[in-house]
Formats: structure tokens, sequence, C-alpha cells
């Protein structure tokens, strides 16, 4: 198989049939929330909303049993997780301890680790976030500085993360830290810690974004100490396992919904009769996505054999995150409605809010210059 | 039986499509040799049932052996053969003997005799056999031999036929009502298909040949291949091409009853978008000597510049799309996206 052939892949029927169980969730517990609300996507936090979720079992679906879990396969919570994507609905609380989290604990975790947090991630009640970014390594990760040093029986950590989504809502992160200086090997000495984030010497701080919202902060961390169970995997493989999140993370459909809310209040702006460059770029972009859904399903169905299509993910991301990007510059061109904040029509909101949101949808996770650098690679000419 | 499709046409094509046979195939040769290689192995008929003299293929499995078609610009009727035999073992008709095309404009049948002006049909003047539809109320498919019909030549950006075939009370080969279950476009859309699924073989030639390149070609001291901007332009050839395999594929997969409209036009929509974008990378990266003849890049870059506009361009695909969903609203329009 050549790398840019993205084998089919069929959603098998047992995991179709999520789709009634949460689209008859979302009927019921999506009706009054506006579409101004659904446009934050996964963004949008609400925590009695997981609460919800987690009730109805729709959490953490592919977790084992013991853990309050469905063991279902990847393409149930693929079905799950892009109904709630296309749904609009307030997921991020818990989404990204159960996207990420929660499958690097089971994968990587303790027994201990595992029986003391998967149960909360999956009742939708715990909620972690993912500690990467710093102030002097962005797209170069590799170039963080926070440190665990050890300490008695555990370690002391010092340092701080920046742009990490949710910490100020968050219970737990997991962070990518340095437990031995950058060694000739430069994605040697780092590991991943999970911290109590009302731990003594943790300060968050949120950090506004262009449009006004909060999502995204500053972490320090002054002489945090962590005990011993602190560290998730193996001290020392934290690039490794950080890498293997990152296929979940970049392949999935928020990589190409994010905008979703959009495309619905423009069909019905646009009414029943669309002229015809209205229905060409509404149509335009529907192929892509229905394009782009089928190579997501086709790097869900090789993550669940175990493989490492980090190449594909990274495919997939670039331009699924393109095309959110470019639906409120098509939306604004294809209807007079102006966009506006607080006031106006559902599509005036929406429209607003997305075009103010876009830019950092080929920022976070990996930017589109990082993710053409991991295509090149793959394709010999790096 | 994909994979033993693919390995078998790469053998084929590999072996005899040359830069030399498709220049002399431009010139009007018939490149004899290579339709027999084809038929030899069955290739034509992979997707007809056994029953139906075909090999008993899925179309889906078909797929590996249009886009392979596409990427070695082989120039024949093979993607035209392989959808005419399937639509016919669809109609539980006799694969057509040789070489065969079809037309997406219909003719009339008058006691049991076919007449029409079909235009823009592939492969006219070299084809044995032509399917075609009559209109009406209770439509047919009907099989002509292409020697009972008037010929005008014209020739795509390739120099691949695109003939004008008419048919003046011809009595068919074969015939038989539309299947249930076929829309009435069928061939419209299994021409989308098809091309669709060439664009995306012609899209994986342009970025082999385009990496290929670049990391032979010096300049500054070092392979251009080593500058970002050279590897983010490959990064989007690639992008492309993975983008429009995966919708033509599951086109394919979704259409193994029948051609299945949505798939179809985001696969035409998607592909002919690609190519556009995809020849100007290639071009970008090959420079001077990709413009010459002498290089074989246009032998794909002209063909994807006519494939993206036949049987339904850019446009014409999403603008199907585009008014199904506004017609069905907001509502529907989730339900009719994870339809496909």
């Amino acid at each position: 198989m050549r790398l840019t052939d993205f084998a089919h892949a069929h959603i098998p029927a047992e995991a179709e049939a999520f789709r009634a169980e949460i689209r008859a969730f979302l009927e019921r517990e999506m009706q009054d929330i506006p579409p101004v609300v659904r446009a934050d996507s996964w963004m949008g936090y609400d925590a009695e909303f997981s609460r919800k979720l987690g009730a109805a079992r729709l959490i953490g679906i592919t977790m084992p049993k013991r853990y309050g879990g469905r063991e279902a396969g990847a393409f149930a919570r693929y079905v799950v997780s892009e109904e709630l994507l296309a749904a609009g609905a307030p997921v991020s609380a818990h989404w990204i301890a159960d996207r990420q989290s929660a499958p690097l604990l089971l994968r990587y975790g303790s027994d201990t680790q595992r029986e003391r947090y998967i149960p909360g991630i999956v009742r939708g009640e715990t909620y972690v976030c993912i500690g990467m970014s710093e102030p002097n390594a962005g797209s170069d990760l590799a170039a963080i500085g926070t440190r665990a040093t050890p300490a008695g029986e555990g370690w002391v950590l010092n340092g701080r993360k920046i742009w990490t989504t949710n910490a100020h809502r968050s219970h737990y992160m997991i962070a990518l830290v340095r437990t031995q200086d950058r060694a000739e090997n430069r994605h040697g000495g780092m590991s991943q810690f999970l911290i109590d984030l009302k731990a003594p010497g943790v300060t968050v701080r949120p950090i506004r974004d262009l449009s006004g919202g909060e999502h995204f902060n500053e972490v320090f961390f002054d002489d945090v100490a962590l005990d011993r169970d602190a560290l998730v995997g193996v001290e020392g493989n934290g690039w490794q396992q950080v890498m293997a999140e990152l296929a979940f993370e970049r392949s999935g459909p928020e990589r190409f919904l994010s905008s979703m809310a959009l495309f619905h209040t423009l069909v019905d702006a646009v009414g029943p009769k669309p002229d015809a460059l209205q229905a060409f770029q509404i149509g335009r972009i529907a192929a892509k996505l229905i394009a782009l859904r089928a190579m997501s399903l086709s790097v869900t169905a090789q993550l669940d054999a175990g493989e490492d299509p980090a190449w594909a993910a990274s495919c997939v991301k670039d331009i699924g995150t393109a095309l959110e990007q470019e639906l409120p510059e098509i939306a604004q061109l294809l209807t007079a409605i102006e966009p506006r904040v607080e006031s106006g029509s559902d599509h005036a909101q929406v429209l607003a809010y997305l075009t103010q949101l876009a830019p950092s949808f080929s920022l976070r996770g990996g930017t589109r210059e990082i993710l053409r650098g991991i295509l090149a690679r793959g394709l010999g000419v790096r | 039986m994909k994979d033993m499709f693919e390995e078998t046409i790469e053998r084929v094509l590999t072996d005899l499509v040359t830069p030399e046979l498709i220049a002399a195939a431009e010139e009007g040769a018939w490149p004899q040799a290579l339709w027999q290689a084809i038929e030899e192995n069955g290739l034509a008929v992979a997707a007809t049932p056994e029953a139906q003299g075909g090999v008993g293929g899925s179309w889906h499995d078909a797929f590996v052996l249009v886009r392979a078609a596409g990427r070695h610009a082989a120039p024949v009727p093979l993607a035209e053969t392989l959808l005419v035999n399937w639509l016919l073992g669809l109609a539980g008709l006799d694969a057509a003997p040789g070489t065969a095309t079809f037309a997406t404009a219909t003719g009339s049948m008058d006691q049991g005799r076919f007449s029409g002006t079909l235009n823009e049909v592939p492969w006219g003047r070299s084809a044995g056999h032509i399917l075609a539809a009559s209109g009406g109320e209770s439509p047919m498919l009907v099989l002509l031999p292409c020697s009972d019909a008037t010929i005008s030549e014209a020739l795509n950006t390739a120099r691949e036929p695109r003939d004008t075939l008419v048919f003046d009370a011809v009595e068919p080969l074969a015939s038989a009502p539309f299947p249930t279950g076929l829309p009435t476009d069928a061939l419209l859309l299994g021409g989308a298909m098809i091309r669709s699924a060439q664009i995306a073989g012609g899209l994986a030639r342009l970025l082999d040949t385009a990496i290929d390149y670049a990391n032979q070609r010096t300049q500054f001291g070092r392979p251009i291949g080593k500058f970002q901007v050279i590897q983010h332009q490959l990064a989007q050839l690639a992008e492309q091409t993975a983008i429009s395999a995966a919708a033509a594929e599951t086109a394919f997969a979704a259409s193994e009853q029948a051609p299945d409209s949505l798939t179809i036009a985001a696969a035409k929509a998607v592909a002919s978008e690609a190519s556009g974008q995809g020849a100007a990378i290639a071009h970008a990266v090959l420079g001077a000597i990709g413009f010459t003849y002498e290089h074989s890049l246009h032998f794909t870059t002209r063909r994807l510049w006519s494939w993206r506009s036949e049987f339904g361009s850019h446009t014409h695909w999403s603008q199907q799309i585009g008014s199904t969903l506004c017609e069905g609203g907001s509502r529907n329009l989730w339900p009719i996206l994870t339809s496909a």
C-alpha cells in the first residue's frame, strides 16, 4: 500500500447501532441550546451536560466494564463522537479526558492510576487537560523546560505550561515534562506526569482569547510535590507516549467538524432554493466532508488494529482544519448577512463567532506547518 | 480479489504502457498488444458476474483497476469497458465482446431499433460496442456496435478520442429494461465515478514523479526537496492524492448494487478540484523540463485537465449536492452526510 492510500473502512453494524442511542440523547438534551452556543463545539463547557452524558454511559464507551465502560469498539466511539460534534454538544469538560487521558492511562498507567481516575472520567465527572506547550516550546515541543526532580519517594515539579485548554476547569493535568537534561537524543529525557491542579504550588491563570472567551490558560508550577504514583508510564519514555496519543488527537472528526454549527445556520440562511454560487459552495464543502469522514474512518480502523498511522492522521488534520477555516470565509461570501455579536440572527452570531475562532483550528494540536513537515518526511524528501 | 487485481494490472501496465506507446496512441495508433494483454488477464470483465462471462469480482474491487488505468495513462478504454460490463451484468446481460464505451446522451427506441446522436463518447472510434440508454417512460439499456454509427471525431487535451456517434434505426446487439434501483442517470454517474478513480491514479503518478525529481534535482548545492517550500507543496499534492483516492473508493464501495449519487458526486467534485491543484504543483516542482513533450509528466497532467471536466465538472457535482442539502434544510444536513 502507498502512503496516500487510506484503506476503505466501513462502520460495522454494531457500532452504527450507537447512532440511534446518541441521537435520542441529543434530541432530549440539546433542545434548549441555541446555535451560538453550539458553535463552541468541543470547546463548549457544560459540566451538567457531561454528567448526563456519563450517566447515559456514553463517555469512555471503549473502556473496560470494570471501570464503567462498555468495551465497545473504536467505530462505536467514532459514531458517538461525530454525533456529538455535529450537534455542537458542549462536550469540552470531558472531551480530552475521554479522547486521550483514559486511553493513555489504560495503555501506560498503573492499576492504581486506572482505578483511581478512569471511573470518574467515564462518569463525566473527572476532567483532565493536556500540558504540552511552554512559552519557549510551541511547535518545537522537545524544547520544553518544565522539570520534575527526584525528591524523597517522589518528585518536585517546577516550570510552566501555556495554551493549556481547559486547565481552569480541569481537575488534573497530564503534562509532558523533563526528567533529564536535553540530551543528544533530543526526544529523550521526557516523562508524563498526572498532576492534581489543586495541589499547593499550582497556579492557573486563564488567558482571554481574541473573541473575549476563556478557553486556554497559563499554568505555573512552583515546587509542586508529586508522589511516586504521579508518573504515567515509563520515565524517559514521555515523547514516545505523547506521539502515540497524537494520532488519536489528530485524526478524529473534531478536526473537520468544528464549524458544523455554521454549516447548519448557513444552509438555513440560504434557504431551499440556493443560487448557483450558493449551491456550488455548499456542495463543495459537503463533498470534502464526505471524503474526510472516509479518511478519518480509515485512520480509526488502523488505530484499532494497533497500527501507527501518524502520517495519515496528520493528513486528515491538515485537510480538515483547512476546511473548518474555509467555512466562515465561504459563509460570509454567500449571503448579505453581516456578522454580529450578542444580538442578531443565529446565523449572524455563529458567523461572527466562528470567524474569530477559526485561526486557532490550524494551531491547536500541531500547526499546519508542522503537519506538512511530517507529511514531507513520510514522502521521503525531508 | 482487490490485491490480485492490483498486482495483475500493475504488472501488465508497467510492462506495456511506455511513453512511446502513449505518444503513438496520441497520433492515432491503436495499442493492440496492450488491449490483448488486458483481455487475456480478464481485466476488462473483472466486475462482471461469471454467469455473464466475467471474472466475478465486486465493483468495489474494480476500483484499483480503474485507478491503475489512470496512474499509467493507459491509452485504451479500460475504465469504460469495465463500467459497461459491470452495468450489463446488473441488467442481466452478457459482457460486451472486446472494447466497449458508453454514452450519457439518450436516444430513442422505435420498433426495436435505436436512433440518437450520442456526443462526447470516449474512444468512440476505437471501441467495438457502446452502451446507451433510450429515454422515455420505460427506459432501456442498449448495447450497439459502434461500426453501425456515423462518427465525427474529436479529441480532449490528452488527444484521447471524444467522438460523436449518430445512430439511425440500428438494431441493438442486446437490450434490457433499466433494472430496478438503477438511476436513470446511471451512465453519467458511472462516468463520473470512473473518472474520479482515474484522477486519483493520475495524482498518485504526479506525486511519485515530483518526489523523484525533488530528490534528484540539485540547486543551490542541495536537492530541491530539501527546501521547505518544495516540501510543503509536495505535502499538499499528497493530500490531494489521498483525499481523491478516499473519495473515489468510497463511491465504488457505496455503488455495489447501483451507482450511488451522493458519494459519486462527492468523489467527482473532490477529484476535479484536486486535478487542477495537483497538476499545478507537479509542474511547479518539475520546472521547465516538465513543460517539454519529451518528459512524460504531461501524459498525466493533460489527462487530468480533461478528466476533471468530463461527466460533470467540480461545479456540476458540487451544485447537485448543494441543492439537495439546501432543499433538505439544516435538519436533514447531517443525516444526509452520514448516509454516505
